[in-house]
């Protein structure tokens, strides 16, 4: 079957170096959430809640999630280009270098250097660190894709290259700033300008880092495991140049209400609702490709997988829009609606997906099947209970948040001070982190499965030799 | 033809990147040369050197995380909070520190808000105030001494202006002074809502409560809610002057009822915050009764 020797060496350590900054990840996140209802659990300097958040933010977007989508990445290029990787040695020196990248920013970060701009905390020599990463990407993937041995590029690969692109354009610009010694900087951006390039830059590393890599995964892993084709390619083409060019727009639905002029928060509402439309051009493609055959739900363990998260990314992709409009935002923004929003999307859709994707990827580069499939089922219902109880419970609190903050009495004065509509979030936080410890012992479930899988390819491997 | 985009990885990359750039031009690029992107208040003031290195330890510690700075233009956000955020309020955020999640409150109209002593008083130990804080203390920045060539660098990037002395004065203080003055900065461009004060003014008025036997009861969890971490147990004082005694803004003797109302729902210059957009009518008056009642009671 293997015509061509791939570089599988790189790609699992892409995975493998991705799980591990996830429990890193997903362990500080669940100090966090007690934190958030247990002060005593802050311990100064490095460990206080400021710190540990965007230790928490920063471990899973960049150590789990791009990790893997650099990972995976490869492994789709070189799949569909159908020859191994342009440049295999400096696709090795990416690995390394990106482990000691994200060791570094965690490091950095609990010590407290850290530029406040929400995912692009880093501060500026790690930000350098960062761009050579991507070049280093960018020209691997790029260099694969123009050597290719097929010549029609598959929906994954487009979306890879945009991924690629908008990513570069998006980081250098938001981080651009001014150094005032090696780990101290002030942004380039001042005031109200400022809050305009982060919003562009926040919105869209959600498009571009949770989204157009994980779309890259959907669509060729669906049709992998489950054998079915995708059904429409003509809805995939709409799907990827309406999402690509509307995702850029939005970024000014973080700052409704905020001293932002007025027009760029309605042009960024209106693009929010359109996203809408090639977001659910995904959905209805995913949900075609299996409608012709639903058995596959029960037959193959991952289709599931990835049916849910593409549903998860489908109500995303709905209460985004949602949340962005003005009667909506003054309600919910700020409160903890937004964190459950954000949860569903990155425990949901983009977990599940990726989880599925590697169940693919490492049996196949070990030549054996995965280890339990029990397991996989097992790490299917914790993550998806896990998930939906912390997103639902966050979304009642901050419903709550938001009423209560609004709340007034029949002279007009208001009804609650700031203390008593907090107390009333205690018992939510506390479901919250239970939540969480549903998930984490999900994800510990796949990581033995994983680790059994290995184990056994492993062993079959020696015994063929 | 179209088909061929898809065999032609360059000429793909090329559309796709100007199809990307589109709504980043029109949306953040191009407003970045419009004068609506960089307004000043005109008596917005660069940071002190102090000043500048409490917001340095604000963005190091991730107070933002926890804290916005924006009060938006709804009604009881502004009864809340104060005065709405202007777009001039920022010029000198390098970046911007509005934040995007309100664990604690909004943090645009703290400064000259309460005393510094309460800020001390409140870093160290939140819940000394509010029983029920979730804020991580913060007193061990106390132990936290300022470097005054870093802080010079600083001031330098920023392009603020400083003198030698203020800068040498920075090593006789703690990071915790820098935040408290931090905090005193934050939102001073805009004077403190006058609005409220017009609404009420009632130095006439009698209490409507008296007589009413468990008015100063109901007083009393009021007050310890929100008034006796600064005024102490039972009104003997403590951050702000006694409620017990017969001096009353700095001033020996008496004030009516309705005064006593006007300061709680007003504030006062010197740190008193106003508490009108918090506490109805009934509240306020109960507190009155319950002030009333500790003077008699100190008798």
């Amino acid at each position: 079957m293997n015509d061509y020797q791939y570089d599988h060496q790189t790609v699992k350590g892409f995975i493998i170096s991705s799980i591990f900054w996830g429990v890193v990840g997903i362990l500080i996140g669940l100090w966090i959430s007690i934190q958030m209802w247990k002060p005593e659990l802050n311990i100064p300097p490095f460990f206080t809640f400021g710190r540990l958040r965007v230790v928490h933010t920063n471990g899973l977007a960049f150590g789990l999630g791009i990790g893997a989508i650099f990972g995976i990445s490869y492994y789709i290029v070189m799949r569909l280009t159908k020859r191994p990787l342009l440049f295999p040695k400096l696709a090795r020196f990416h690995l390394y270098l990106f482990n000691a990248a994200i060791a570094l920013a965690a490091l950095s970060l609990f010590a407290g250097m850290n530029q406040t701009l929400e995912y692009a905390e880093l501060e500026w020599p790690l930000d350098i660190g960062v761009v050579i990463l991507w070049v280093i990407f960018a020209v691997n993937v790029f260099g694969t894709i123009i050597k290719r041995k097929e010549e029609q590029m598959y929906i994954s690969l487009w979306y890879v290259i945009a991924t690629v692109i908008a990513v570069a354009v998006l980081y250098i610009v938001n981080n651009l700033a001014v150094p005032a010694g090696l780990t101290k900087s002030y942004s380039l951006f001042a005031g109200v300008n400022s809050a305009n390039v982060q919003w562009w830059y926040g919105h869209n590393a959600v498009g571009f880092v949770f989204t157009t890599p994980i779309l890259a995964m959907f669509y060729y892993f669906l049709p992998k495991s489950t054998g079915l084709p995708i059904y429409s390619h003509r809805l995939s083409i709409i799907a990827f140049w309406s999402l690509v060019f509307a995702y850029l727009w939005t970024g000014a639905h973080h700052l409704v209400y905020t001293p932002l002029p007025d027009w760029i928060q309605t042009l960024g509402i209106v693009f929010t609702l359109f996203l809408i439309a090639p977001s659910w051009g995904s959905v209805i493609n995913g949900y075609y490709t299996v409608g012709s055959d639903w058995n596959k739900m029960q037959t193959n363990y991952l289709t599931k997988f990835f049916i849910l998260g593409i549903t998860f990314y489908g109500l995303q992709t709905v209460q985004g829009p949602t949340q962005a409009i003005r009667v909506v935002s003054q309600l919910i923004h700020y409160t903890d609606w937004v964190p459950g929003h954000v949860h569903m999307g990155t425990m949901g859709w983009v977990t599940m997906t990726t989880a599925a994707s590697i169940y693919y990827i490492i049996p196949k580069i070990y030549g054996t099947e995965i280890y339990s499939i029990k397991v996989a089922n097992i790490h299917f219902w914790l993550v998806l209970i896990g998930q939906l109880m912390f997103s639902i419970t966050m979304w009642i609190t901050g419903i709550q948040q938001g009423a209560l903050w609004k709340a007034t009495n029949p002279d007009g004065s208001l009804k609650y001070t700031f203390m008593e509509g907090l107390v009333k979030n205690y018992p939510f936080w506390q479901l919250r982190t239970i939540a969480g410890v549903i998930f984490t012992v999900g994800m510990l479930f796949f990581i033995y499965n994983i680790y059994m899988t290995i184990r056994k390819g492993k062993a079959l491997a020696a015994s063929r030799a | 033809m179209a088909g061929e985009l898809y065999k032609k990885p360059i000429m793909f990359a090329v559309v796709a990147t100007v199809v990307i750039l589109i709504g980043t031009i029109v949306t953040m690029f191009y407003p970045m040369f419009t004068e609506g992107m960089h307004p000043r208040l005109e008596n917005l003031k660069p940071y002190t050197a102090l000043q500048l290195a409490g917001k340095d330890i604000y963005m190091r510690e991730g107070c933002n995380n926890c804290h916005t700075q924006t009060v938006r233009p709804l009604k009881t956000e502004v009864m809340r909070y104060g005065e709405y955020s202007k777009a001039g309020e920022f010029a000198y955020d390098r970046p911007f520190l509005w934040g995007s999640k309100r664990t604690g409150p909004d943090l645009a109209r703290i400064g000259g808000k309460y005393p510094d002593a309460w800020h001390y008083k409140h870093f160290e130990n939140p819940q000394a105030f509010f029983a029920q804080s979730n804020m991580p203390k913060y007193g061990w920045l106390q132990n936290g001494k300022l470097a005054t060539a870093e802080m010079e660098a600083h001031m330098k990037v920023n392009g603020f202006p400083y003198s030698k002395e203020e800068i040498a004065d920075l090593a006789s203080k703690t990071e915790l002074d820098a935040l408290v003055a931090y905090m005193q900065a934050i939102g001073s461009a805009v004077p403190r809502m006058a609005a409220q004060a017009a609404a009420v003014a009632m130095t006439e008025e009698k209490n409507p409560l008296e007589g009413d036997k468990d008015a100063h009861e109901r007083g009393e969890d009021i007050y310890e809610r929100d008034c006796e971490s600064c005024h102490g147990d039972d009104g003997k004082g403590g951050i702000g002057p006694s409620l017990r005694d017969n001096i009353w803004l700095n001033k020996e003797g008496d004030i009516s009822d309705g005064r006593i109302y006007e300061i709680i729902a007003n504030g006062t210059a010197n740190g008193m915050p106003p508490y009108a957009g918090q506490l109805d009518k009934d509240k306020i008056w109960s507190l009155v009764s319950y002030i009333r009642h500790e003077q008699r009671k100190s008798k």
